[in-house]
């Protein structure tokens, strides 16, 4: 009984929660003692399917209807099922993405197995199949035991390290059945920003909040962000003037991220902002308040003005990046 | 056109978050429960729709009667009426099997739920419900407009956004982009006393998850001070030691 995992692509091409969510499903089937079946759907090359075997995808099951060029969770839902039967898997594994998170409840309810979303750890599988996951926005953790013989979960983006474990694998051209009511979707346009990195999967997040003063002081955030290598965030307040789009909005009502190194200027740190950043591995906190509740919850702190410490910051960064 | 909303009961966004001696629940002494932000979000959207296409808005919740002024301000806002599913909320696919059984035979245009609620974020009602009622389900929507029987929508994807054309009925979980929470009027306070909160009896379900335990992340021993003055040793210890940069 083989772990299933749903391998997302984007115009042809995995990015790293792909690379994240495969490792996790190569882990999970060790743990298990089986194999790793590996779906695709879209338009892949050959050349790009098999980079899933680097991280121990042994079966890569190759889907290229064309109606499936655009997502649609009915049709998706119907290939999974399908996918499922056909490899026999007992656990299916995908990103929550936007898209992941769609589809994993539809394909619950469609063939009735337990789902748990935003898992952030391999399942305790010695009494039961228990996994983790994080609840209340952030502010806590859940262990949930999932019920029933197959099992579905959405990995956290960012919570799972990819790491190689290369094997060889055989690519099977896989035709689900579906017919036309499966496609109830039209989509009429893509809207994609070009060359930016994805906030949702970016290592490394710059964030202001009102202590930027104003949108035109976010040169400094994203010429920091651009040497790093970093995606720009924003607090609520910030979004909600106008400063910046609603989509670098972070905290409980925003998007919840957890880079690797998550850097916040000018933010208070009210508790609904942490709630949304406070699976980040290491939090840096710059805010002339020393009383700011944001300390708190940092790893490391400096008290004083926004426009001080970015220069500075900016200066060091680049100077590590011409060294490196 | 019938319009539906899911409406999820959530802690106040502000709460502190702290579970029962036994792990099992949130500790509920001094929370403030409200509607869940994102379905309140939901709310506001579905009455532009109702007011624009003269359409009628029920609201539904499953769990027990402590959602009672809730749901009386979601009639006050609007809602033409509610029901309220009486049943232990044990997980999405519970929930979302309760509301399809509470609705059956009403046939809705359009149903709408928040993305996800702020307690276990899940993610999940919305969608397992479109397939429970065998109708299309769209997730992240940001904005929608009706046209006859079809509906034009943005929603989020990776990296974005898509424009997608849909036929009703569909079921919707929408983004805080979908519409800025109404506040209630007096005089809809007044008239929603007139309106009826219609209670139904949960429907044999299994949950297929169990909730085991519930613990607080760890606590950071405290943050490391560098001086302002010193601002880029900052960069140096986060590419040196923790290097993450």
């Amino acid at each position: 009984m083989p772990v299933l995992v749903f391998a997302e692509s984007i115009e042809g091409k995995f990015h790293k929660p792909a690379f994240e969510v495969v490792t996790y499903a190569s882990d999970c089937a060790k743990l298990l003692n089986t194999t790793v079946a590996a779906i695709a759907i879209g338009d892949i090359s050959d050349d790009e399917l098999r980079n899933l075997s680097k991280y121990g995808v042994h079966h890569i099951l190759k889907t290229s209807d064309a109606r499936l060029k655009d997502f649609n969770s009915v049709a998706y839902a119907k290939v999974l099922q399908q996918a499922v039967e056909k490899c026999g898997a007992d656990v299916v594994v995908m990103s929550s993405s936007f898209d992941g998170k769609a589809l994993a409840p539809r394909l619950s309810a469609k063939i009735k197995a337990g789902l748990v979303t935003q898992v952030i750890d391999l399942p305790k599988t010695d009494n039961g199949f228990v996994v983790k996951k994080s609840v209340y926005s952030g502010k806590g953790f859940g262990e949930f035991n999932i019920n029933t013989p197959v099992k579905i979960l959405t990995i956290n983006i960012n919570a799972y390290h990819v790491s190689e474990s290369p094997v060889s694998a055989e690519i099977e051209a896989f035709t689900p059945q579906l017919s036309d009511n499966d496609f109830p979707v039209k989509v009429l346009e893509d809207i994609r920003q070009k060359g930016k990195v994805l906030l949702t999967e970016a290592e490394v997040v710059v964030s202001g909040g009102r202590g930027m003063k104003g949108p035109e002081n976010w040169g400094m955030i994203e010429e920091l962000s651009d040497i790093l290598g970093a995606a720009t965030a924003c607090s609520k307040p910030v979004a909600d003037v106008g400063w910046r789009p609603h989509s670098e909005h972070v905290g409980q009502t925003g998007l919840t991220i957890g880079p690797n190194l998550y850097i916040a200027i000018g933010i208070s740190g009210a508790i609904q902002h942490l709630a949304g950043v406070s699976s980040s591995k290491i939090i840096c906190v710059i805010n002339k308040d020393p009383e700011a509740p944001f300390f708190k919850a940092a790893d490391y702190g400096i008290v004083g003005d926004a426009f001080e410490a970015l220069p500075k910051l900016i200066e060091a960064a680049k100077r590590i990046k011409s060294m490196s | 056109m019938k319009i539906l909303l899911c409406a999820s009961k959530t802690p106040d966004t502000t709460t502190k978050i702290n579970f029962s001696a036994d792990k099992k629940s949130l500790d509920n002494t001094g929370v403030q429960f409200i509607l869940n932000p994102n379905d309140d979000h939901g709310l506001a959207g579905a009455m532009d729709l109702k007011e624009k296409h003269n359409g009628q808005l029920t609201v539904i919740h499953v769990g027990d009667n402590s959602v009672e002024p809730i749901l009386r301000r979601c009639l006050a806002i609007g809602a033409d009426e509610a029901i309220l599913v009486n049943a232990n909320p044990s997980d999405a696919y519970y929930v979302a099997a309760q509301i399809a059984e509470g609705i059956k035979g009403e046939n809705f245009d359009l149903v709408v739920c928040g993305r996800e609620s702020i307690d276990f974020n899940g993610n999940e009602v919305g969608d397992m419900l479109g397939e429970m009622l065998g109708i299309t389900s769209v997730a992240y929507v940001s904005s929608v407009e009706i046209n006859g029987t079809a509906a034009s929508m943005m929603r989020f994807i990776d990296g974005g956004m898509e424009k997608l054309n849909v036929n009703l009925p569909v079921v919707i979980t929408v983004t805080k982009e979908f519409a800025e929470p109404r506040i209630a009027n007096m005089r809809g306070i007044m008239q929603s006393r007139a309106k009826t909160i219609k209670i139904v009896e949960a429907a044999p379900v299994d949950a297929l998850t169990t909730l085991l335990s519930l613990e607080s992340p760890p606590k950071k021993s405290g943050a490391v001070m560098i001086d302002i003055a010193e601002a880029g040793k900052l960069i140096e210890i986060l590419h040196e030691k923790e290097k993450v940069i």
